[in-house]
């Protein structure tokens, strides 16, 4: 890519000495380094690039990462299972439903514990609709970028109709703790999946306005379309997850691959770019909202009835309060749960789940009892920004800010 | 009820093949390989010395071609070997996992072999390994921490380090000097209440607030100590 | 001149063009109705920030829609999320550039107190490294009870001696640190 520019270096080569100058003198120019955040609009959140430039083109850039290190992981040792869920909230918070539902899920794959149907079918209708929502906030961000201001406003009203739900469903607008180990914190309220469904209907239109108002527009083709590819072999070498690798041409989204909670249920398609480049991955988010719709409307569809949550987990899952309160076999379940922690075999698992950013890991390893012994993030955004330093030399500055927009990504999730 | 995930299911049932065809892959190809328990995905124990010969195999010939995850385990203080290095690996192909788990030979000064020249984006897993685990990775380009400050002197994430943290110095002096403000361990008291893990004494096993000797005007008296945790 | 104050009362047909008032008066109205923040935006709080911007909250209504990036242009920083001790310098030096008169606004749990992150990385409270004026309770805050902490941090700015630190060196110190 370097190649297509000329590099100031060697234009200044090219010119006409000033008179008075001896034959052969170069004209010396130095490179100069920029650092560009931690507090910056377009470094979403506290990433900080450390970059070298010639002129304006990129030489050298090394992300400084870890401004948002808040010890997750260390936390994580030290409380009970359910404990940690407020934490994963604060990982991608763009979508925490998603982020509570992975964590459960790798959790309860240790428990080999299996949750109901309708648990299952709740899980993945918030996941999706925070999937919704973290798109419409990249779309937005990634638009504010480079220059687009409206599209933020858009998606911003968008999201705000998205809270209203979420916190009709989990009492928070987006910190919402949803999961617990064993199930979800409460039912699905009376009539709000109607009101979920109309709101995909309302929204599919204004999807395709704000879609509209960047797909065909020239400056955001010029400043996206062949900026910042990265191929398929590099996306896999970098370990690139989500709309990023997908954009690249690799078609792995694990709701597919390997689906859990349910989502061989339901039918989508995986979007996949061609080029890899910035435009690319913007188109596979555009079009991963849609089919997130899709889903959203056949979960709905075949919602199920029954319990929503496991119970037959009596170490893990605490038991209706109702109970609680007047049965002594269930206070005493209750208070064990709540002051011991959900009781876990000893073991390890490493449980992946699709997130909006990319594939959300989590890797448990517990000695028993019901405190992690130790409990890994495999966090998307810090594996998508690891390709930084390959794709930003020989780009323009103002590329930097396409790529770091196209690749979306949440500083919480990647410093933990 | 529990119609259920099908494919955890069929998961738990293929494992046990799959992770024998694996063990027999590497076996023939020279690895020392033995297998490792697992709740979940196929997991095997590597020698030190054969995990980059390892990986190289699993990716070129098993299509493991997207390497997911580094990460270490810190097995308490005094445990032997105290650290282990876990690789995880997926199949975008197979749609598998597999879990590699290296033992370090060393329980005082860690280190395990880079795998920066299998995968590049093993680069900032393996630093922030080091970083927070104190793990070297043999042949790494560029082994600095990524999370913490460069001048931090503690690895968080061992067992012997607080939740709470150490007093240290902050990254930039100027800021100290202006406000008088240093990195000074967190009040606990009052904390998540939560049970010890795995014990099996009634008293020690009682929940309580971990760090609770101390609060954020008090200080706490094992701090001495602590300063033995410096690398 | 929309306000209810008797101090600003205009009415032209008995005073002509000419109002009388306190300097005071006029430099604070000045300045609470153009208190342009600074998104010091760190963590999810950011995201409430940005939700306070956008159409359904409008902080336009309370002149502080204008979020400077460039700490010279801006008067407020609002302090939204968690600070690390990695972080802290950087928030102290971008407060050190604003333009005197400021003020802070530490938003959420985790800028107030560090919050739920009592670990080895999270500075505890915004204001152990710069004058806090407004805390804000929640994790996050809603965004209303951020235009309420604007509403308080301007009923504030209306009780300064503006006209004092203006013209004397000695003007009355800032709360110090703890």
């Amino acid at each position: 890519m370097a190649t297509e520019f000329t590099f100031p270096d060697s234009a200044a080569k090219a010119a006409k000495l000033p008179a008075g100058l001896p034959e052969g003198t170069e004209f010396q120019t130095e490179k100069m380094s920029l650092s560009m955040g931690p507090s910056h609009p377009s470094t979403h959140g506290v990433l900080r690039l450390q970059m070298e430039l010639d002129g304006e083109i990129l030489t050298k850039c090394d992300p400084v990462l870890g401004y948002l290190h808040r010890g997750d992981e260390k936390i994580a040792e030290n409380m009970t299972y359910n404990q940690f869920v407020p934490y994963t909230d604060r990982l991608d918070y763009l979508a925490p439903l998603a982020n509570n539902m992975a964590y459960a899920i790798a959790v309860e794959r240790l428990a080999k514990l299996e949750v109901p149907a309708r648990c299952q079918a709740i899980r993945v209708l918030t996941a999706e609709m925070a999937r919704i929502s973290a798109h419409l906030m990249g779309l937005g961000a990634f638009g504010l970028d480079v220059g687009a201001w409206s599209v933020l406003l858009y998606s911003l009203h968008e999201r705000e109709k998205l809270y209203k739900l979420f916190e009709e469903l989990t009492g928070a607008r987006f910190t919402t703790s949803y999961t617990r180990i064993g199930g979800v914190t409460r039912d699905v309220p009376e009539g709000w999946l109607g009101r979920v469904n109309a709101f995909c209907d309302q929204f599919l239109p204004i999807l395709e306005e704000t879609l509209t108002l960047l797909t065909r527009n020239k400056i955001f083709m010029d400043r996206t379309v062949g900026v910042g590819v990265i191929s398929k072999a590099d996306a896999l070498a970098y370990g690139l997850t989500g709309p990023n690798l997908r954009g690249s041409g690799v078609p792995l989204d694990l709701r597919k691959d390997r689906p859990y909670s349910g989502y061989e249920q339901y039918e989508f398609d995986v979007p996949v770019g061609s080029k890899g480049d910035c435009y690319d991955r913007y188109l596979v988010r555009g079009e991963e909202m849609r089919q997130s719709v899709r889903i959203i409307k056949q979960v709905i569809a075949k919602f199920p009835d029954g319990p929503w949550y496991a119970t037959d987990a009596k170490r893990i899952f605490a038991p209706p309060k109702d109970r609680i309160l007047t049965s002594m076999e269930e206070l005493i379940q209750n208070f064990m749960i709540v002051t011991e922690g959900p009781q876990m075999p000893p073991g390890e698992v490493y449980f992946e789940a699709e997130n909006p950013k990319g594939i959300l890991g989590f890797y448990v390893v517990s000695k028993g009892g019901g405190v992690p012994w130790r409990l890994k993030i495999r966090s998307p955004s810090f594996c998508n920004l690891s390709i930084l330093p390959k794709i930003c030399v020989g780009c323009l500055i103002s590329d930097v800010v396409s790529i770091l927009g196209s690749l979306d990504f949440v500083m919480g999730e990647c410093d933990r | 009820m529990a119609s259920g995930n099908d494919q955890s299911n069929a998961a738990a049932v293929t494992s046990a093949p799959e992770a024998g065809n694996l063990l027999g892959f590497l076996r023939n190809k020279g690895v020392a390989a033995t297998e490792r328990p697992s709740s979940d995905h196929p997991a095997f124990n590597v020698p030190a010395g054969e995990v980059v010969a390892t990986l190289q195999h699993l990716r070129d010939e098993q299509a493991f071609d997207l390497l997911m995850d580094v990460t270490a385990i810190d097995w308490a203080e005094g445990a032997s070997p105290r650290f282990t290095v876990v690789y995880h690996l997926l199949s975008t192909t197979r749609s598998a996992y597999v879990r590699i788990a290296v033992n370090c030979a060393s329980d005082t000064a860690p280190s395990a072999p880079s795998v920066v020249s299998v995968w590049p984006g093993a680069n900032w897993h393996e630093r922030e390994c080091f970083d927070l685990m104190g793990i070297k990775f043999e042949g790494h380009p560029d082994l600095r921490r990524i999370l913490m400050w460069d001048e931090y002197p503690y690895h968080p994430l061992r067992k012997d380090f607080p939740l709470a943290g150490i007093e240290t110095a902050l990254p930039d002096a100027d800021v100290t000097a202006e406000t008088g403000t240093r990195v000074l361990a967190a009040p606990m008291a009052g904390g998540p209440f939560v049970a010890t893990s795995g014990e099996i004494n009634l008293t020690e096993a009682e929940p309580r607030a971990k760090d609770e000797s101390w609060a954020d005007r008090r200080p706490r008296p094992d701090q001495e100590g602590l300063k033995q945790v410096r690398e | 001149m929309v306000t209810a104050s008797t101090e600003l009362g205009y009415n032209s047909k008995v005073e002509g063009d000419v109002v009388v008032t306190r300097a005071d008066a006029v430099i604070n109205w000045i300045r609470t109705n153009s208190m342009w923040p600074m998104p010091m935006g760190l963590a999810c709080c950011a995201i409430e920030l940005m939700a306070v911007g956008g159409a359904r909250f409008d902080i336009a209504r309370f002149g502080a829609e204008v979020m400077r990036f460039s700490p010279r242009q801006a008067d407020c920083m609002i302090v939204a999320g968690t600070v690390t001790y990695k972080m802290a310098a950087h928030l102290r030096r971008v407060y050190d550039q604003m333009c005197a008169p400021k003020w802070v606004i530490a938003m959420g749990a985790c800028a107030s107190t560090g919050g739920m992150y009592r670990s080895y990385a999270t500075l505890q409270g915004v204001d152990r490294i710069v004058p806090v004026d407004v805390y804000v309770s929640g994790c996050p805050p809603r965004p209303e009870a951020l235009l309420d902490a604007l509403m308080k941090l301007q009923a504030k700015v209306k009780r300064e001696p503006a006209t004092q630190r203006l013209f004397s060196d000695d003007a009355p110190p800032r709360a110090d640190l703890h």
